[in-house]
């Protein structure tokens, strides 16, 4: 976060202008993207971006469960919770136990610029996108769950059963593992996260999502007003998924 | 013994014949092709022949590039493939023998693990692509 200085930010406006100029004169997609913010189809995710979050833990209500039904429908969760069932999103109480003060926050993946699910898959198919998204390449998952075992936040789950019937944008199946994807198809056509867009959709507003690396965004404006924390901060995992309130 | 003898040579006889036979009885009858199901639009996106041959290398690098590098074209992806060969009876390309993946794969006998994982029905609704801002229209007007 110590890039968002005033040459940073001057930097971007001169690009911003370049791009709009490149439009013009270009020719309309070029003037499309430019303007739109969203990048073509064929650019692919690049590391100028690292995608993030920010959760309000204070406007998280105790019992609300939104962001979790949204992610079950979008992804194709059955939204059981039993110990061989798919959870990509999970409501957790914590309490402390001399006041009693209970607090409720969402849990998923974190999306760490350093995930250990990535250091110890023996295939390479744990990996983090340019973009800093850290997903589950189906196709060389072997279903080891060496990833489960390393994972601090317990955000992965191992596919037991054959499915059917997947959304065509979110393919899953029996021997891999799974975790939250910040719901990479949306977020390549510059929509919000499943979970995000149902925690403001009901107006509680405790999530926010967008680009940690450009000072303009809404995330970014947020992480440098409030104090926030990482889940398990001695661990050095840098997370993109950072709370406030805790 | 002599009968026996006999009889083991007649077998031998009648089995060398329908060994050499088959090849001409099935000609005769015709190889079973599959019946392919014409998909939607005038054209695929490469040749028939093409296709045939190399449809799988697409798919491979397909794959590769938009899951590890989120490169999002529309032209070799699966869904596409899916959204035009889709079968107008089961609405798939793999629910029954007949369908399109399904019915070429059972006569080479390939076995496909893509429908494990991918759905082989095209989406129900349409993805809402954001429209452009007037603003933008307005651009685009004055480029042309």
């Amino acid at each position: 976060m110590s890039e968002s200085t005033n040459t940073e930010s001057s930097r971007r406006d001169f690009l911003k202008a370049g791009a709009l100029v490149a439009g013009v004169t270009l020719g309309p997609g070029v003037l499309f993207y430019g303007i739109a913010h969203s990048r073509a189809p064929e650019e692919g995710a690049s590391s100028a971006k690292r995608w993030g979050m920010l959760i309000d833990t204070t406007k998280c209500g105790d019992g609300c469960n939104d962001c979790v039904t949204a992610c079950n429908t979008e992804n194709g969760l059955s939204g059981k919770t039993g110990p061989q069932d798919s959870q990509w999103i999970r409501k957790v109480d914590i309490k402390d136990l001399r006041s009693g003060f209970v607090q409720s926050l969402p849990m998923m993946c974190q999306h760490c610029e350093n995930p250990p699910c990535v250091d110890v898959c023996p295939t390479g198919a744990s990996m983090k996108r340019a973009d800093g998204i850290v997903l589950v390449d189906r196709h060389i998952c072997i279903g080891c769950r060496y990833c489960m075992m390393a994972c601090p936040y317990k955000a992965r789950s191992f596919v037991h059963e054959p499915l059917t019937d997947q959304n065509p944008e979110v393919p899953r199946g029996k021997g891999c593992v799974e975790s939250c994807t910040f719901c990479v198809q949306r977020v390549d056509r510059d929509e919000q996260p499943a979970c995000v867009e149902a925690c403001n959709t009901k107006s509680h507003q405790a999530m926010i999502f967008g680009d940690l690396k450009d000072p303009e965004s809404a995330v970014a404006k947020a992480l440098k007003a409030y104090d926030s924390v990482e889940v398990r901060a001695d661990m050095g995992l840098n997370t993109g998924v950072r709370y406030q309130g805790i | 013994m002599a009968s026996i003898r006999t009889w083991m040579r007649l077998a031998l006889l009648a089995g060398a014949a329908m060994i050499f036979a088959a090849p001409v009885l099935e000609a005769s009858a015709g190889v079973d092709l599959p019946k392919i199901e014409k998909g939607k639009g005038e054209k695929c996106v490469e040749e028939t022949q093409f296709m045939r041959r190399n449809h799988m290398e697409l798919l491979k690098h397909h794959r590769d590039e938009t899951m590890r590098k989120g490169i999002r074209t529309t032209k070799h992806s699966l869904k596409k493939c899916v959204e035009c060969h889709a079968s107008e009876k089961t609405g798939s390309v793999a629910a029954s023998k007949d369908d399109f993946c399904a019915s070429c794969h059972r006569y080479a006998s390939v076995k496909l693990d893509c429908w494990d994982c991918h759905a082989t029905k095209p989406m129900k609704k349409p993805i809402q692509v954001a429209q452009p801002s007037p603003r933008m229209d307005l651009a685009k007007e004055s480029v042309k």
